[in-house]
């Protein structure tokens, strides 16, 4: 009996830790902010323009890039997670699936740096050739890598909800006769749409978050792209290079708004996520 | 007989050994007895020297440990001021806020070049200057108004308050902003994987990171290079620095005292930068 109250004591420290934490986080953001909120500081960094040496630190295009960047991979890993969960749950014979499944674990544990790295020596220079425009540092690049990134999180996310509803549904379904894909387009997916929902939220934290991939492959210039194979500068990778190079100058100040807005969209997710859990369960 | 001018010969052998051993051990002797870590980080092209001038010590006495990380001049000063390493490089000076902050102590000890530098099968090798004006500045955008194959040129830059950049847009491009759509590099390591990758590359770099992989350009005639630098021929040029928070003591003053010294000269020489002393 006291060892479970103490646990629970335990277990709800924790917690509370958790959650100070993340709040001192946003606390510590706001305030370094805070010397931002002059008319003209506000206006300089909510802008269009960076070029801190003549007085623009704007960082509205890194904000579009990050958006840019991660919808952009969203759009293709989406698709090709719904397949890869579907084949695997439905279609694919056992030793495959466990093969399957085995390979997208695996991809999880890879290192995002050896992403970035192998694709700026074999992706980069065929996305030169191929389109012969531009340096192979692109949106469309970041973008291919960033989706092998997210693909795991994604199909393990909606491979879990996926299984549930094969679970309750599928011998029903073979007795009314349907065929099996026809079974994955017309009972699974509509059953599983929540978890889809889940699982591309989650994904899309995991794109908006990740630094290496746009430091390394998108190019960084700082302006808002006319074309996937522009190069385009995301706000995470803005954060490392200006740490990289500057410490205490104004422009500096700058990072503390685009980590600000970073934290701020993530917390946007998580409310999303939360609200879909909640009316999952429901 | 024998025997005996055997022992008189091993003897002489010895007394020579203790004799020239301090010679040997050099500059390397005032680490005999210290033990300890030292931590050093920032600015990417003080790499080479950091890393040789490492080795050799921890080779001469394994009780040091000696790590080196790169991260740009940025995090030197970041990293030193708060305390999380003993040395902070920079490639640049202090700028007065950084100084007032975190009271750091500099040491210049090298003079290092920045030299444009492009992939090793372009047809170019000599611009004026005026030429990488108009190429960073974008109003060249195509190899062939420069002499070389008619193929867009691709210019690769750094991030504005790097020291490799400060250095090259100062003295080079006279201060006038890199063209928008440049590629921005996050280290001198990086920018050389991305212009040796690249054939219509045009990039800038630390004298002391170029090797086979990218060909440096001769700016107005002059081939960047230590020579050029140390005769002034090469104007672009920029000082490395150390930094400590306060005055250095102990194991972080030997290692300052060593890269000053006449075997931190020869291990600046061969990393392609020239020494200060």
């Amino acid at each position: 009996m006291l060892s479970e109250s103490w646990i629970r004591r335990a277990l709800c420290a924790a917690a509370t830790t958790c959650v100070a934490a993340a709040f001192c986080i946003l606390l510590v953001l706001v305030y370094l902010v805070l010397p931002l909120f002059t008319p003209g500081g506000l206006g300089a960094v909510f802008s269009w323009q960076w070029l801190p040496f003549q007085g623009q630190f704007g960082i509205l295009p890194m904000v579009t890039g990050s958006l840019l960047l991660s919808l952009g991979a969203l759009t293709l890993a989406t698709p090709l997670a719904v397949g890869v969960s579907c084949f695997v749950q439905v279609l694919a014979p056992r030793r495959v699936k466990g093969l399957c499944l085995a390979m997208i674990h695996y991809m999880t544990s890879i290192p995002t740096v050896i992403y970035g790295f192998v694709s700026i020596f074999l992706l980069v220079p065929l996305m030169r050739e191929w389109f012969d425009r531009g340096t192979g540092f692109s949106l469309l690049t970041a973008m291919i890598a960033l989706t092998l990134l997210i693909l795991p999180t994604i199909v393990l996310v909606f491979h879990a909800t996926l299984r549930e509803v094969d679970l309750t549904a599928r011998t029903t379904c073979a007795s009314l006769g349907f065929s099996r894909p026809s079974y994955i387009r017309h009972v699974l997916l509509p059953l599983s749409r929540r978890g889809l929902l889940a699982a591309v939220i989650l994904g899309f934290g995991r794109a908006v978050g990740d630094t290496l991939i746009s430091l390394m492959l998108a190019g960084n210039a700082p302006m808002v792209p006319g074309s996937p194979l522009d190069s385009i500068r995301t706000l995470t990778a803005h954060i490392g290079l200006v740490v990289a190079t500057d410490s205490q100058s104004t422009f500096y100040h700058s990072v503390f708004a685009s980590g600000l807005i970073l934290f701020l969209i993530m917390i946007l997710i998580n409310l999303a996520l939360r609200g879909l859990g909640r009316s999952y369960t429901s | 007989m024998l025997a005996k001018h055997g022992k008189v010969f091993v003897l002489a052998w010895f007394a020579l050994v203790l004799i020239v051993s301090p010679v040997l051990a050099g500059n390397l002797d005032r680490f005999t007895g210290m033990e300890g870590s030292l931590d050093i980080a920032g600015g990417t092209a003080h790499i080479p020297v950091m890393n040789e001038a490492a080795k050799r010590i921890m080779t001469f006495n394994p009780k040091v440990r000696i790590t080196v990380a790169g991260g740009g001049t940025g995090i030197g000063v970041q990293k030193a001021g708060e305390g999380l390493v003993d040395i902070g490089n920079t490639g640049r000076p202090l700028s007065d806020e950084e100084v007032s902050k975190y009271g750091l102590r500099s040491f210049a000890f090298a003079i290092d070049g920045v030299a444009p530098v492009v992939h090793p099968d372009s047809h170019v090798a000599d611009l004026t200057a005026q030429q990488i004006r108009d190429i960073f500045g974008g109003r060249i955008t195509r190899w062939s108004e420069v002499g070389g194959n008619d193929a867009a040129i691709h210019v690769y830059g750094r991030e504005e308050a790097s020291g490799t950049h400060e250095v090259f847009w100062g003295k080079l491009l006279k201060k006038e902003a890199v063209v928008g759509t440049a590629n921005i590099i996050q280290s001198n390591g990086a920018m050389k994987v991305a212009v040796s990758q690249d054939r219509n590359a045009i990039g800038y770099m630390s004298i002391g990171h170029i090797d086979d992989t990218v060909k440096p350009l001769a700016v107005d005639g002059v081939v960047p290079s230590q020579e050029t630098a140390i005769d002034g021929s090469y104007p672009v040029i920029r000082h490395l620095f150390m930094n400590t928070k306060g005055d250095p003591e102990g194991l972080t003053r030997a290692f300052i005292d060593y890269i000053l010294s006449e075997d931190g000269a020869g291990i600046i020489r061969a990393s392609g930068y020239i020494p200060l002393q």
